[in-house]
């Protein structure tokens, strides 16, 4: 069994507001081996974001904190580290591509200019070795004509050609794991199919461990291992990829997936979940999803569920999973029907 | 046989591209080059495609709010491209549109009765009693309720702001509903709600639409035809089932091969397309996907091929199936 490189141990991220305090991650725990693609899926607002700017310590403070828990890198806990040690983390070893690369790249420098900065901050090279190795990186990340558009401005790139580039700067010292945060949400399908492979090549040319975070159960099916499902600002949910899609077990999933309209079947009435996400706000009690769920019962509105185990290592924060639990319920549903 | 609602013969909609000390015209962007198709009441009609492929100018040039540069516009019979303004605000009553923002198409500084009350002032319902029940009325047909008609739209969530975006569309009993990204701005769970909604309302009312979208699964799950563009041009128009099981154009098959699915056991044989799409407004010559067309033939560069009927109710624009080939 390889090693874990990243764990996170009961995040918490809160985010002070003139409206209260908002626990947007509230006691997220996750692990990330080497080499392995983790997907992180969850609907808008169920704070897939957060964690990730959290690890790489970039929640903008303030509003924004870390209350408690840890990120432990290698040994190191990101949490308490200095800004100077950050820096050297942040974009050598951990490195992260965003959602948009038409607002993420800067305008007013040249390609060539902004990942030749990602090399000479993290190692000592000459500009003239800087500049060999960004052309490289563009090669590798199957940009044509790379000698030219180092010299090109991010306007005159298309936005698969940027996403390209976000990626080999973020490739560029390489890195031990990519964070990547919706990195083909706003690119079409067939420059998606594009972006995917290219990540795919990279995760098993160059064993970088990648965190992928998408509101796509496509792209997680495509490249993950591993599959974290959250809802508002839990986990709810891990898996492997097969498991989560095949069989999923807490309510919130099957939903999900179930509301997905699919490409390979014949008709039917699309399933959706009643209700809405609710607020994250403090101090709440008893299962988020209970509004919305199927199965809710008394016990989801007095006790916080916690991450069951099931086989194989996979997670379910949902009363049904407990053993005990899960029979009663069962046996109360199998009544129903009869 | 039904009768057509919406026809559309040989659309096109140039933007003109202002350039030089004088802002002369340089050069034209086709958004929409030669599109043609029609709509028979009570379908709905799919388009897909990929971002800058003119889908949302057609619809817009649909219901002239941008002006087509050429080509006509039937509406029940009636050619709407000539008509007066005065003409045309009084069809728009039976043609109505919903926009791809929530956030962005409706007027943060309105209640929502207002949104929704005025179209109905404007189409003539002048008496205020009756134009209070009838917003009533539409927000309980979308699923609200009628106490939030004195909600401001930022109170509310986007799959809710869409559902006003409906009502609004719906206040005037109209034929034909151009949807153009009714969905995409919105997560997952609220995206089936809305498809649900809008699969009722077309049940209900007896009505038509164009389902503008990008995402290939979603169109799937709600049309009845499907028409795929690439680049201002229509490549393939045919029944849903038929499109999706057997595609006959290679940019179709290889956009069908694009979409992940949410299943690990499907087979997958990518296509995977090189490059970018072109440019609109230096197109290749000949057939605009000969760049990235892994089957592209010479005749590809230099001919454009036409759109035909190759089986029934089966058009393609390809020289695969032209007389070129046979």
């Amino acid at each position: 069994m390889t090693e874990e490189i990243l764990k996170i141990k009961d995040l918490h991220t809160h985010f002070f507001t003139d409206n209260g305090e908002i626990p947007a991650v509230d006691g997220v725990s996750l692990s990330i081996k080497k080499g392995e693609v983790v997907g992180i899926v969850g609907e808008s607002g169920c704070g897939k974001s957060v964690t990730s700017l959290s690890i790489m310590q970039l929640i903008p403070s303030p509003p924004g904190k870390i209350v408690s828990g840890t990120i432990d890198f290698k040994g190191e806990n990101l949490v308490h580290a200095s800004n100077k040690r950050i820096k050297q983390i942040r974009g050598n070893e951990i490195s992260m591509i965003f959602q948009e690369p038409m607002t993420s790249l800067d305008p007013l420098f040249t390609i060539g200019n902004q990942i030749r900065e990602a090399i000479r901050i993290h190692q000592k090279v000459s500009k003239k070795e800087a500049n060999q190795k960004s052309v490289e990186m563009l090669k590798l990340v199957g940009i044509p004509r790379a000698e030219e558009v180092m010299n090109d401005y991010p306007h005159q790139l298309s936005g698969g050609m940027r996403q390209r580039v976000m990626i080999a700067i973020a490739m560029a010292c390489d890195p031990e794991i990519l964070i990547a945060d919706e990195p083909t949400t706003a690119l079409d399908v067939t420059i998606q199919a594009q972006i995917l492979d290219l990540m795919k090549k990279l995760n098993e040319e160059k064993e970088t461990a990648v965190l992928l975070i998408t509101h796509d159960l496509g792209v997680v099916a495509e490249i993950c291992d591993r599959v974290v499902v959250m809802y508002a600002g839990q986990v709810v949910e891990e898996g492997t990829t097969r498991e989560i899609l095949k069989d999923p077990r807490h309510p919130y999933s099957q939903g999900l997936i179930r509301s997905l309209p699919k490409l390979h079947e014949k008709d039917q009435k699309l399933y959706s979940i009643p209700g809405t996400v609710p607020k994250p706000k403090m101090g709440m009690v008893g299962c988020r999803f209970r509004d919305r769920c199927r199965f809710v019962h008394e016990r989801c509105y007095q006790e916080n569920p916690e991450l069951f185990s099931l086989e194989n290592n996979r997670l379910s924060r949902c009363f049904l999973s407990d053993d005990a639990e899960g029979k009663v319920v069962k046996d109360a549903e199998a009544n129903i029907g009869s | 046989m039904q009768k057509p609602i919406l026809e559309v013969n040989g659309l096109k909609k140039y933007f003109d591209i202002k350039g030089g000390v004088f802002g002369r015209k340089i050069g034209e962007v086709k958004a929409v080059d030669d599109v043609s198709f029609s709509v028979m009441s009570g379908e709905i009609l799919g388009i897909v495609g990929e971002s800058g492929c003119g889908k949302s100018t057609t619809g817009k040039s649909i219901l002239r709010l941008i002006e087509p540069s050429e080509g006509e516009v039937k509406f029940e019979d009636q050619e709407i491209t000539k008509l007066s303004d005065e003409e045309m605000r009084k069809l728009r009553r039976n043609m109505q549109i919903i926009f791809q923002d929530p956030y962005a198409s409706l007027n943060p500084r309105h209640t929502v009765e207002k949104i929704i009350s005025e179209p109905l002032l404007i189409h003539g319902m002048k008496n205020t009693k009756e134009r209070k029940e009838r917003v009533k009325e539409l927000l309980e047909v979308v699923g609200l309720s009628g106490y939030h008609a004195s909600r401001y739209p930022h109170q509310f969530s986007g799959g809710q702001r869409q559902r006003i975006g409906i009502a609004r569309a719906l206040a005037n009993n109209p034929k034909l509903i151009i949807c153009d990204e009714p969905v995409s701005a919105l997560d997952v769970s609220v995206q089936s709600q809305i498809l649900n909604l809008m699969e009722d309302l077309r049940d209900q009312f007896n009505l038509t639409y164009v389902f503008i979208a990008h995402d290939l699964s979603v169109v799937k799950h709600i049309s009845d035809r499907v028409g795929v563009m690439y680049l201002g041009r229509m490549v393939e128009l045919t029944d849903k089932d038929k499109l999706y099981d057997d595609p006959k154009h290679p940019y179709t098959r290889a956009l069908l091969s694009a979409v992940p699915l949410p299943d690990p056991d499907v087979e997958k044989d990518r296509m995977i397309l090189k490059g970018d799409v072109p440019s609109p407004s230096n197109p290749p010559s000949g057939c605009a996907f000969h760049t990235r067309c892994p089957l592209a033939m010479d005749v590809c560069k230099e001919v454009r091929p036409q759109f035909e009927e190759i089986e029934d109710n089966h058009f393609v624009a390809c020289h695969l199936y032209g007389p070129a080939v046979q």
